[in-house]
């Protein structure tokens, strides 16, 4: 099946400075394709550009096989990073002035049973908190029904308990057989929603599949974490390989059993030991050398 | 298209109606200036008549002549005749009498006042000399009223759309509508449609107000003056909507804008006439649209003029507004850079 979306060597300048240098995928219906990468990374500026809301230095984006244009901004729906709305409007006039821009859709009372508005729907759109803000440009997203969402980082600066919610509304627009484009500097949420990540540092895409197979590609190890107290050793001399940065040990070993005999050897306390398999974050770390919210 | 269009129309409409500060404040200026215009221009006339008087003494004294003891008449010295005798064919002045020399009288043969108190004088001395002068009445309200109005009407045009462009760029509510498939000439229609029929029903409802208070000259056709209004607003919008193109910093428009509407406050003819200024300073006056709808306006309202006598305006008025719109629909950019 060819891809609904494709991405081919977009490239972004700001006079000198290169924001985006060549940057290069498909998207596959139904999916959810995650751009991941720090504050700076390029990912803003290459959904931007396929959106069409940034103009290209050069490159091109296609949408159903032909190059992007008004068959896709009827069917694509949009939730940048940060948007104010009319003043004044309540949710509900929110979300019938942008209905009203698009020839089909959902209904306006569909949008908000999806996005549990119904008791936010007479509220002036400035007196919502954080994450019913967030819901409610997700509802102005859907209001054409579209076939390809582009949520910019949805759920930054919501507490846990606002992102973990805003997760199930975009795994339920997910089931309805939408495809997704979401850029994060949460590991956590691309883990949990996408089907395919692209890693992205300066500008470019620095490792690209689904989840698990990057972390299988990338990793043999697991890592075991214990308080920096705990372990008695001279890091210098352990026949395994020590992971910085953190405030905890944290250790890289492909052999468990190994590894635990040797610590039990030589008297480390192993009562606060854990064991975790690789993330994102470790695999962000690996390729680029830097933390991802460094 | 025409349904995108009244959707951002009516979204525009429901902000500024619940925005009650703006609201007032767009409603309380006219106001304002109706009732300072009521309480300069609109109380009675004391003193029935006005005779200025030439004279070589220090102060008018009754001795001078037998009319300087009529009363109700109020005598004042004037001493530059020219502008006296200007003054009497703008029916400032009812009568002007000379005493320093011959005695002789300056009236207005088209004045109602002018012709009473010259009856009053020629019964006091049979043989004065009469120099008669012509010339219809202007009074100072009747001249400033249009200008009032026009003024108003440019600050509510170009700051009303200009201001709310700015500020939708720099929050980022025209990005979101850019990934619509609203196209900028429809929203740019909205928001001088929106903006229009406000400053129509305001201005409408001013004008009948001051209409109680002020009893101002109106010789021609209201509908003809509406419409004067009408391409006047529609020009000013579309010139505030050109500006509000591209920029994000509501300084920067802001400024602008002031450039903008300070020069035409002054040049327009708002305050004072331009009658005798520099040529070059006429003709610049000429290019804003606000000094070509004054012209209309009081054409109309003082002259009775048709539609015919003010055509060359409207066209004016009605390219600039279409040049201008089209300029701000190419030039307009949703981002903020």
């Amino acid at each position: 099946m060819p891809a609904i979306l494709e991405a081919r060597n977009l490239v972004k300048h700001y006079g000198a400075i290169v924001a985006v240098d060549g940057v290069s995928f498909g998207v596959d219906a139904g999916t959810c394709f995650g751009l991941l990468g720090p504050n700076g990374a390029g990912k803003t500026t290459t959904v931007e550009m396929i959106e069409g809301i940034l103009p290209a230095t050069s490159g091109e984006v296609f949408y159903r096989g032909e190059p992007a244009g008004d068959r896709f901004r009827a069917e694509a729906g949009i939730q940048f990073q940060k948007t104010a709305l009319q003043e004044f409007l309540t949710v509900r006039e929110c979300l019938t002035l942008f209905r009203n821009l698009y020839p089909r859709g959902l209904s306006v009372d569909e949008v908000i049973r999806i996005c549990a508005l119904e008791k936010l729907e007479d509220r002036d759109n400035r007196k919502l908190s954080g994450g019913q803000q967030q819901r409610l440009l997700l509802a102005i997203a859907l209001v054409n029904d579209p076939e390809i969402l582009f949520l910019d980082e949805p759920t930054t600066g919501l507490d846990p308990q606002a992102r973990h919610n805003f997760w199930d509304l975009v795994r339920a627009v997910k089931a309805s057989n939408k495809t997704v484009i979401l850029t994060t500097h949460y590991m956590e949420e691309a883990y949990f929603l996408c089907d395919r990540i692209a890693i992205m540092d300066h500008g470019r895409i620095i490792a690209m599949g689904s989840p698990l197979q990057l972390l299988q590609e990338h990793f043999e190890d697991v890592i075991l974490e214990m308080p920096r107290e705990d372990f008695t050793l001279d890091p210098s001399s352990v026949p395994f390989q020590l992971l910085a940065g953190s405030e905890q040990i944290e250790i890289s070993t492909a052999s468990v059993d190994a590894t635990l005999r040797y610590l039990m050897d030589a008297g480390v306390s192993l009562k606060h030991l854990r064991i975790r398999p690789r993330n994102l974050e470790d695999l962000f770390l690996e390729l680029t050398g830097k933390e991802l919210r460094a | 298209m025409i349904r995108r269009m009244l959707a951002v129309w009516h979204a525009r409409n429901v902000e500024f109606l619940r925005d009650r500060a703006t609201l007032g404040w767009n409603i309380l200026v006219p106001i304002g200036l109706v009732v300072a215009l009521a309480l300069i221009f609109g109380g009675p006339e004391r003193p029935l008549f006005k005779v200025g008087v030439l004279h070589s003494g220090a102060s008018i004294q009754t001795a001078m002549h037998p009319f300087l003891a009529t009363h109700y008449i109020e005598f004042f010295t004037v001493s530059d005749e020219t502008d006296a005798i200007r003054k009497v064919g703008r029916h400032q002045i009812d009568l002007l009498l000379d005493l320093r020399t011959t005695p002789r009288y300056w009236v207005n043969t088209d004045s109602p006042k002018g012709y009473v108190v010259e009856k009053l004088l020629l019964q006091s001395d049979p043989g004065l000399k009469r120099e008669a002068v012509s010339g219809q009445a202007v009074r100072y309200v009747d001249w400033l009223l249009p200008g009032i109005l026009g003024m108003n009407m440019m600050f509510s045009c170009l700051f009303g759309v200009g201001w709310v462009v700015v500020r939708y760029r720099k929050s980022g509510f025209l990005k979101r509508l850019r990934a619509t498939p609203l196209r900028a000439i429809e929203f740019i229609s909205a928001q001088v449609l929106s903006r229009l029929i406000i400053i129509m029903i305001v201005m409408v409802f001013v004008f009948w107000a001051l209409s109680l208070v002020v009893h101002f000259r109106m010789e021609g056709s209201p509908l003809l003056l509406f419409l004067v209004a009408l391409m006047g607003a529609i020009s000013m919008i579309a010139i505030g909507l050109f500006i509000a193109a591209r920029f994000s910093s509501e300084e920067l428009a802001s400024g602008i804008l002031n450039a903008i509407t300070w020069p035409m406050m002054l040049l327009s003819g708002v305050w004072f006439s331009l009658e005798g200024s520099a040529n070059w300073l006429q003709w610049l006056a000429k290019i804003f649209p606000l000094t070509q709808m004054l012209d209309a306006a009081r054409a109309i309202m003082l002259d009775g003029a048709g539609f015919a006598q003010i055509a060359p305006q409207l066209l004016y008025l009605a390219i600039s507004g279409v040049l201008f719109m089209l300029l701000g629909a190419a030039l307009f950019r949703w981002r903020a850079d």
